[in-house]
């Protein structure tokens, strides 16, 4: 099973050949379209993450040990973070998502999605993902 | 004729550039951009004049004292209020509503009827909720249709005796509209009630008369007409702003403050407690000497045109939606894509260095009648160009190639 680290210095990686904007949001828009990405059924009112731009929905289940994020936009550029940040954190131990980091989407371009003020719902999905792992994390112990 | 090229050298910011790319400005609605002549007079306050007013009896206190009146006499003149005290400084339309909503809270109760429109800001609704909650006052709300106009058959409908305020704004933030504020406030003064217009996003384009209208309360920010952030004005009939409550207190406001009793200044200073943004108020006197020297009957027109030419070039895009399709309207333009976010959009727009607002506006009433998540609003001034909107155009058109 690869790190979490393992997969961010991937994803870089996978951003260091793209030579301008368009190639890496034409990138993003593919992931965030072909992606499915949460079941209908959790595309709840409860699972709801309010931007004031756009929505988010995040989902959690525990199995193994592991954690295993599904999520969702109605924004697309959204949803392709989304795509990235679940690949990084999803399928993860509690402990590992809990002592990780984003800061490679600053290495990848894409930090001012993640500014507080952008309201697209990013920030506050990180939060509940790490919400998540406290949860299941304490479950553990 | 405007001399547009002449124009733009106003605006340092115009030549920025923005993510490599030149900086093409179409969130004017949001905030309008700073000419030279404003800047230099905030850099003279700051250099030269800097002190408190209205207390100081030193002469930089006396000079700043003169210069923050003379604004409120530039004000005055522009909107044509009978008299200075008329005007009051605030931070903004925001705060101007609120200072209304609150000196209206003994003045209303639990039978009274408030009216307000669909196609409000947030801000002039959010105030008036508060003082139906404090007093037992129940809002009436005029609706809007699908070109997004005031129905002005329901809003004759629902004036009463029970009437007591209206709040409109002059013209949509969302959608552009000019409303017809003249037949608002006559029908409403038939009834005995108050009208309170906001005007923020009326006076980039229009240059209201205050007496001519017969408005109760017109209420703007300095900052959607060249001046700075921070301040703005409530006008208020004379009749009107004796006999509300003040809304804050502190210095300033006071004529004697004992422990047993404390009795208020008169007009305007009731109403302007603390240390005002002296600077703002007179920047937002020289922002008023530009726009005036310009023209606004010259600015309506040249508007207009880009309005035309924005409307015709985005039509052209097979699957864009204008939202908000009066006749009677400013140059705002509320579009979405057929399938597409409004935010995925502006965040590509952006990348190009158009700078465009998304989301709902803060008009979440609208959003829900159109049943979207928001719009992607361009809205053009004076300084602007169709060259601007051609850039707008084949960027959307780009946009709408990478999201399909």
């Amino acid at each position: 099973m690869q790190t979490i680290k393992e997969i961010q210095d991937e994803i870089v990686d996978e951003f260091s050949m793209f030579e301008d904007w368009e190639e890496r949001y034409q990138y993003m828009i593919d992931l965030g379209k072909t992606l499915p990405l949460i079941a209908p059924e959790y595309k709840t009112e409860d699972n709801i993450i309010k931007g004031c731009q756009s929505k988010v929905w995040v989902h959690a289940e525990m199995d193994d040990n592991k954690i295993t994020f599904t999520a969702d936009s109605d924004a697309i550029i959204t949803k392709g973070i989304i795509a990235i940040l679940i690949r990084t954190f999803s399928n993860q131990h509690p402990k590992d998502i809990l002592d990780a980091n984003t800061d490679f989407i600053d290495q990848i371009g894409l930090k001012e999605h993640l500014s507080p003020t952008r309201a697209n719902g990013l920030v506050s999905m990180i939060k509940q993902i790490k919400l998540y792992a406290i949860a299941y994390q304490t479950q553990l112990q | 004729m405007l001399d547009i090229n002449l124009i733009r050298k106003d605006f340092p910011i115009l030549k920025r550039q923005v993510n490599g790319k030149p900086l093409v400005y179409f969130d004017n609605a949001a905030t309008s951009q700073t000419p030279q002549q404003v800047i230099d007079v905030i850099v003279d306050y700051y250099s030269n004049y800097n002190a408190n007013i209205h207390r100081g009896v030193h002469a930089l206190s006396q000079e700043a004292t003169d210069k923050y009146e003379a604004a409120r006499h530039t004000i005055q003149n522009h909107f044509n209020a009978k008299k200075a005290q008329e005007i009051i400084f605030t931070s903004g339309t925001t705060h101007a509503i609120n200072l209304v909503a609150n000196g209206f809270s003994k003045l209303i109760n639990q039978d009274d009827e408030l009216i307000v429109s669909a196609l409000e800001h947030h801000s002039n609704i959010v105030p008036w909720q508060m003082l139906c909650e404090k007093t037992g006052a129940k809002l009436k709300v005029i609706p809007m249709t699908l070109e997004g106009e005031l129905d002005m058959e329901a809003y004759t409908a629902l004036l009463s005796e029970k009437t007591k305020l209206v709040f409109v704004n002059h013209i949509s933030n969302a959608l552009g509209t000019i409303n017809p504020i003249k037949t608002i406030i006559n029908q409403a003064h038939n009834f005995g009630a108050a009208v309170l217009i906001d005007g923020a996003q009326a006076c980039p384009h229009i240059k209201p008369d205050v007496q001519a209208l017969d408005v109760d309360f017109y209420v703007t920010s300095a900052h959607k007409i060249c001046g700075p952030t921070g301040v703005g004005m409530l006008y208020g009939k004379e009749e009107w702003l004796n006999k509300m409550e003040p809304y804050q207190g502190g210095g300033e406001m006071i004529d004697q403050v004992t422990f047993e009793k404390t009795t208020y200044a008169g007009l305007p200073h009731k109403f302007e407690a603390g240390t005002p943004n002296i600077c703002g108020g007179i920047a937002f006197g020289a922002a008023l000497d530009y726009m005036n020297a310009i023209g606004f009957d010259k600015i309506a027109t040249y508007e207009k045109e880009l309005l035309d030419y924005g409307t015709e070039k985005l039509l052209e895009i097979e699957g864009l939606k204008i939202y908000g399709t009066s006749n009677n309207k400013t140059s705002v333009i509320s579009f979405n894509l057929e399938g597409i976010h409004p935010y995925d959009v502006g965040t590509l727009l952006d990348k190009m260095g158009i700078a465009v607002r998304t989301g709902h506006h803060c008009a979440q009433p609208i959003m829900s009648f159109y049943n979207i998540p928001g719009t992607i609003r361009a809205s053009f001034a004076f300084y602007n160009t169709k060259a601007e909107i051609d850039a707008l155009v084949s960027g959307v058109k780009k946009a709408k190639m990478m999201l399909s």
